[in-house]
């Protein structure tokens, strides 16, 4: 009886999926911008490690300062970085000292103390990065209709996106195809997904000036903005690879141990 | 404890001797994975994927139970709490993605001891319930992470939610309203968000339950073997104590080195990045795709293009996505044949590899954007499946002519190994001085 009801089903579900198979397809209509957008280029970072494969990479601590340069005298104009407080760009090599500067040197929304009327004051370590907007209507306003994404987590909320950050910003210069229209407000750039993009360039060479004497290429400056965002986005990176090398050896260790218990529980016994 | 050759509990210790007469625990342990619970010898590591699914369960639950101390079920802070766990709960990130990554890694190990069960015919009686405990389990599994899933609340979290909850305003005249009920509004929001916390607290319980029923029901026939021979007397078994907890662990180990590449070196390789943009009811990403554990699954529900006998394509789509894990209830009547294993099923065999090809290729497409050539080979491969076990497996049992069973489950150890066999040692306990069956050569 199973069987009988089962062969019935069986064969109306195949001829169902087979009908469906051999209908005809509307020609499949063809996307411009698909043969247009480009995925990202390789390119490798420090904490990428030894052949790329991340076990022991670690960050430039040098190189995370000056993307954190890059990102605060240019994306932070439009970005925020809500989920990184000013204490923890001590990670980035930064002295208390400094990181305290750092923080003095943003205003923060407060209540004034007095009035208890809406107003700004300095920030602390304990802030996170304020957002350079007051609400997302005055971010679009800004940004012909377009939002700027926080930063805090874009690495990896993109797939390959280190890659796709760096090749994000460095996209600029491609040539727009022929016959290829952009909208009023929109600038080419081949690695984004849609192909036009709300953001204009926002790197032009020797935009910063490097306390470390770096020249300051565009390419430069997107690897270390790109390696900082990175850093932003995993700040747990270089102590999970640690203890991560630390599991694995006790790991091995253990499953030899579990191996050789093995061997000696079952000698001489055939199975 | 059905075996009569069994060890029997005898313990030595005053203090142990004084709990069993009052609480017989440390009997029951003995009888369920210790020394009392024969095992046929022979089985191999494929056999090892059932205590694994037991330990990844156990990860989850431990994970999830330290998850939910610091995270907030609501949709203004789901997102944020995850964050917070990630950036300044102690060791957050470690038990996240021991979470986030665990989940598939159960499915996996789950994959993987159902096919070991499709192979060794582990679904034949006598054990039919355990079998259909294990499909009951698939399906909480199921349920249980697609609503985990939902808790962060990122764009594939809320955008998943609102594709499968849609699912169900396939059904006819009612479907729109049980969809309301289910989802607690007209679109996934805080009230998804906190009833799907609340199951998903709950459900990985209600399967520790399941997984207590579905060994009670195996430890009755006991495990099947590659052979498919049944179990015959003591010279066929080894006791679970030592043998298998000493085999095992091997396996547990070997799978948390795997576990641990992938939780501490690519944590976010299984899952979709779009989860790491908050989740906005205004803006729907390009490609909604559910976690790659549902993908087979998935590939089936789209396969259905056209209205057919009076039923629209998608409620087609509803029906056979859940009738590809509800036919699995009925594998023990739609498969007759009396050999196990496929070993011995010349035919079936090849069979049986088509299928595992089938379900990787429908995998494989429901990931893929819904678009040609995808779409053609999702139905032809969703019309295999069907057909497999449907049409098939139940032909196959009459055709076929199956090899030649070996007569013991020693014997052909013996046949194997060649030499012979001294597990009559003590410490293989009394019950076992019957292994001296007859030598190989
Ligand atoms: C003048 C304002 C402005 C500045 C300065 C700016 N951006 Fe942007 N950015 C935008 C806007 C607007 C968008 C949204 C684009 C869209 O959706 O079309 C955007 C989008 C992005 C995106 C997301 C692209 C995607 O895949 O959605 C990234 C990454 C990004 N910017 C990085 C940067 C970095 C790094 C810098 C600093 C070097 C920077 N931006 C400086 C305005 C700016
Ligand atoms: C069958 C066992 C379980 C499975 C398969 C499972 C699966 C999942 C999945 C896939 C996620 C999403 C992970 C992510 O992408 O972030 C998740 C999240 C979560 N789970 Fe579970 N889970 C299980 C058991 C539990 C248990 C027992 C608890 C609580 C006691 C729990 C608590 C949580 C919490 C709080 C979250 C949200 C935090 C986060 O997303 O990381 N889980 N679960």
């Amino acid at each position: 009886m199973v069987r009988f009801l089962g062969f019935g089903a069986g064969l109306i579900f195949v001829i169902a999926l087979l009908v469906g198979a051999l209908m005809p397809r509307e020609a499949a209509v063809e996307d411009p911008i698909k043969k247009i957008h480009l995925y990202p280029e390789a390119a490798r970072w420090q904490q990428d490690g030894p052949l790329g494969m991340g076990v022991f990479g670690t960050y430039d601590r040098a190189q995370l300062q000056r993307g954190f340069q890059v990102y605060k005298e240019v994306c932070s104009a439009c970005h925020g970085l809500e989920r990184i407080a000013f204490r923890n760009l001590g990670a980035l090599g930064f002295s208390e000292a400094e990181v305290k500067a750092l923080a003095k040197a943003r205003e923060v929304p407060s209540l004034d103390p007095q009035t208890g009327e809406p107003s700004t004051r300095p920030a602390l370590p304990s802030d996170h990065w304020p957002s350079p907007y007051p609400n997302e209507v005055a971010a679009r306003a800004a940004n012909n209709n377009a939002l700027p994404p926080d930063l805090s987590l874009i690495i990896k909320a993109r797939p390959d996106g280190k890659r796709y950050v760096h090749s994000l910003l460095t996209g600029y210069d491609k040539p727009v195809p022929q016959g290829f229209e952009i909208t009023e407000g929109l600038h080419f750039n081949p690695y984004f997904h849609s192909v036009a993009i709300a953001m204009a360039r926002p790197l032009n060479d020797e935009q910063v000036t490097y306390a470390d004497g770096t020249k300051a290429t565009v390419d430069q400056m997107s690897m270390d903005v790109t390696a900082f965002l990175h850093w932003a986005s995993e700040p747990e990176l270089e102590r999970r690879r640690q203890i991560g090398v630390a599991t694995l050896i006790f790991l091995g260790i253990l499953t030899v141990l579990a191996w050789l218990t093995y061997r000696k529980v079952w000698a001489g016994v055939a199975h | 404890m059905s075996f009569p050759w069994a060890n029997h509990y005898e313990p030595k210790h005053p203090l142990m001797q004084w709990v069993d007469q009052r609480l017989p625990l440390p009997r029951l342990v003995y009888n369920a994975v210790g020394a009392g619970y024969p095992v046929p010898r022979n089985i191999n590591y494929w056999y090892n994927f059932g205590v694994l699914a037991g330990v990844a369960l156990m990860i989850q639950i431990l994970t999830g139970v330290v998850l939910a101390m610091h995270y907030s079920a609501h949709v203004t802070t789901a997102f944020d709490s995850v964050e917070h766990i990630m950036r300044n709960v102690n060791s957050g990130w470690l038990i996240r993605y021991m979470h986030a990554n665990g989940a598939s890694f159960f499915f996996i190990v789950v994959y993987v001891h159902i096919f070991r069960g499709l192979y060794y015919g582990s679904y034949k009686a006598p054990r039919e319930v355990v079998w259909m405990l294990g499909v009951v389990i698939f399906l909480l599994m199921m349920a249980t992470a697609f609503m985990g899933y939902v808790l962060p609340w990122g764009q594939m979290s809320f955008w998943g939610a609102q594709v499968i909850t849609s699912l169900f305003s396939a059904i006819p005249l009612v479907g729109e309203a049980v969809r309301t009920w289910l989802v607690g509004g007209f679109a996934p929001d805080n009230a998804t968000l906190t009833r799907f916390f609340s199951l998903h607290y709950l459900l990985p319980f209600v399967i520790l339950g399941v997984v207590i029923l579905k060994i009670w029901a195996l430890h009755i026939p006991g495990s099947t073997n590659p052979t498919g021979v049944d179990v015959k007397g003591p010279q066929d078994t080894l006791p679970f104590h030592p043998y298998f907890t000493a085999k095992d662990f091997v396996g547990i180990c070997v799978y948390l080195m795997i576990f641990a590449a992938f939780v501490f070196f690519m944590p976010n390789s299984l899952g979709h990045p779009d989860n790491y943009i908050p989740a906005n009811p205004l803006s729907t990403p390009a490609h909604i795709v559910p976690e790659w554990y549902f993908w087979p699954f998935y590939a089936i529900l789209r396969a259905f293009t056209v209205n057919f006998l009076w039923i629209p394509a998608k409620l087609w789509g509803v029906i056979a996505m859940f009738a590809a894990i509800i036919l699995l209830f009925f594998l023990p009547w739609l498969d007759s044949s009396r050999v196990k294993s496929t070993s011995y099923r010349p035919m079936y065999r090849i069979w049986f590899w088509v299928l595992v090809v089938d379900v990787l290729i429908l995998a494989w497409m429901g990931g893929a954007p819904a678009e040609e050539p995808y779409v053609r080979i999702s139905q032809i491969a969703s019309a295999y499946y069907f057909a497999h076990f449907l049409i098939v497996l139940p032909l196959l049992s009459w055709f076929e002519k199956p090899l030649p069973l070996p007569n013991s489950i020693a014997e052909s150890v013996l046949a194997k190994s060649g030499h012979r066999d001294d597990s009559t040692a003590p410490a293989a306990g009394a019950g076992h001085a019957g292994a001296a069956a007859a030598p190989a050569e």
